[in-house]
């Protein structure tokens, strides 16, 4: 367990720290929000119809940003090698990163998501809401990903093709957060949304560690 | 079965198959392509009904090759056969194209019937993330240099990805009944007749057969490119 908390520091230190990517993450988002209004237009009645919607879809991409340096960095300087042979199993490894991740770059992109979801026409009641849409879904994004980061491990563009191997099984979160904030500004029942999004990431956590250490046992073999 | 898994008794065995299973499956896209102009039209959709022989079973076909490739990932991860890894990989792109086949002419259906190309319907999104599936499959084995690896990496995959796909049919389904589709006229099915659903059936069988025709011989081929840089390895080493 001291383990397993130690690596999940580490991992929690190397993100935030130099070339980290959870401020730039934010930043991209950021980005991402500016841009919306210049391509649908200022009017806030449209504004407030697709908003939600693509600052959900900006916060799934800006999930994919610090997955590329997360296997890879420890790939490349031999640290997966030292975790592959320490008493840690790599599914513990899979999952105190993806944990980190998810503090590291899922946290503070759940702050940052009501306040896009704000300038991007949504009301105010819904912010709670997609604050924790956010954070649930992140956590999915967060496993899903890093899972993909494993997978990526030795090839050629691995940034571009985590993207490609990922965005598929992004479909699920997606459609049920951004469903369950569309039911509450529609004034409909969001909870079912809220709760397959929250099944899916739980789901996602419990499962995807074991794809990531068979990723990693292939690529160090 | 799995005194089959070596890769030289799988050639000998299977060496005139192709053969076989091609002029199979001429005969049976001869029937079925009959049996299709001679079907009696539709009594609302005309003659566009005949869209669907093409359609339909591309379609069968794009969710069967999925099931192969997942089954032939499970083998080779789990018994690591080079053999299935040789069957995923020969599937892959078979997969892509049925899928694509299936998604063009459904297009091409819906512009006569729901009078646009595209709609975002349950089915047709559904279909639409397993073709980007394939995608990022075929994209992952690409990119990765070492066959092994690549092969291994792509098998945990389309294992997740097999796990996944009804969790995304069940979400997109979700999703299309949140938005009340308004236009989507469904699929018109009284209740096929006979007439109409002999030629589907046929169209269908003709459809794997051919599937499993160049199926077959895409295996050979990556077994004998493999043969191939095995021996050009060797003589480069003796050289």
């Amino acid at each position: 367990m001291t383990g397993f908390l130690t690596l999940y520091r580490r991992e929690l230190a190397l993100a935030w720290g130099k070339g980290g990517g959870a401020l730039l993450a934010c930043a991209f988002y950021a980005c991402i929000a500016a841009l919306v209004p210049l391509a649908v237009g200022s009017d806030p009645q449209r504004l407030g119809v697709v908003g939600p919607g693509v600052a959900w879809i900006a916060l799934a991409l800006s999930t994919l940003l610090s997955l590329e340096r997360l296997y890879e960095r420890d790939y490349e300087d031999g640290t997966l090698d030292l975790l592959a042979l320490g008493p840690i199993p790599l599914e513990a490894v899979a999952l105190a990163k993806g944990l980190a991740q998810w503090t590291a770059g899922g946290l503070p992109l759940a702050v940052a998501a009501p306040l896009a979801a704000l300038l991007l026409g949504g009301t105010p009641a819904a912010l709670p809401l997609t604050f924790a849409a956010a954070l649930i879904g992140g956590l999915g994004f967060a496993f899903v990903g890093s899972m993909g980061a494993a997978l990526a491990l030795g090839a050629k563009r691995g940034g571009v093709l985590i993207a490609v191997v990922v965005l598929p099984l992004f479909c699920p979160p997606v459609i049920f957060g951004a469903g369950a904030l569309e039911a509450f500004t529609a004034g409909m029942n969001w909870l079912p949304g809220l709760a397959f999004l929250t099944a899916y990431s739980l789901a996602a956590v419990a499962l995807t560690p074991f794809a990531a250490a068979a990723a990693v046992r292939n690529a160090l073999s | 079965m799995f005194g089959l898994a070596n890769p030289q008794k799988f050639m000998d065995a299977t060496r005139r198959l192709p053969a076989v299973l091609g002029v199979v499956t001429v005969g049976l896209f001869a029937a079925g392509i009959w049996l299709s102009f001679t079907a009696p039209e539709d009594y609302q959709q005309g003659d566009t009904v005949r869209i669907m022989f093409v359609h339909v079973p591309a379609s069968w076909l794009a969710l069967m090759v999925y099931s192969v490739l997942g089954g032939c990932s499970f083998f080779a991860l789990v018994f690591r056969h080079s053999l299935a890894d040789a069957a995923a990989r020969a599937a892959a792109p078979l997969g892509a194209a049925f899928t694509l086949l299936a998604l063009v002419t459904g297009s091409l259906w819906g512009r006569p019937m729901w009078g646009t190309w595209w709609e975002w319907d349950a089915r047709l999104t559904s279909v639409l993330v397993l073709f980007l599936f394939y995608l990022g499959y075929m994209a992952l084995r690409a990119s990765i240099d070492d066959e092994q690896k690549a092969g291994r990496a792509a098998a945990v995959l389309a294992l997740v990805g097999l796990v996944n796909l009804p969790i995304i049919r069940f979400s997109v389904d979700w999703w299309n009944t949140l938005h009340q589709p308004a236009s989507v006229l469904r699929m018109g099915k009284p209740t096929m007749t006979a007439d109409l659903l002999t030629p589907l059936l046929v169209m269908g069988l003709a459809y794997m057969a051919l599937f499993f025709t160049l199926w077959i011989v895409s295996i050979h081929a990556e077994i004998r490119q493999r043969r191939a840089n095995a021996l050009a390895l060797k003589a480069a080493g003796n050289a």
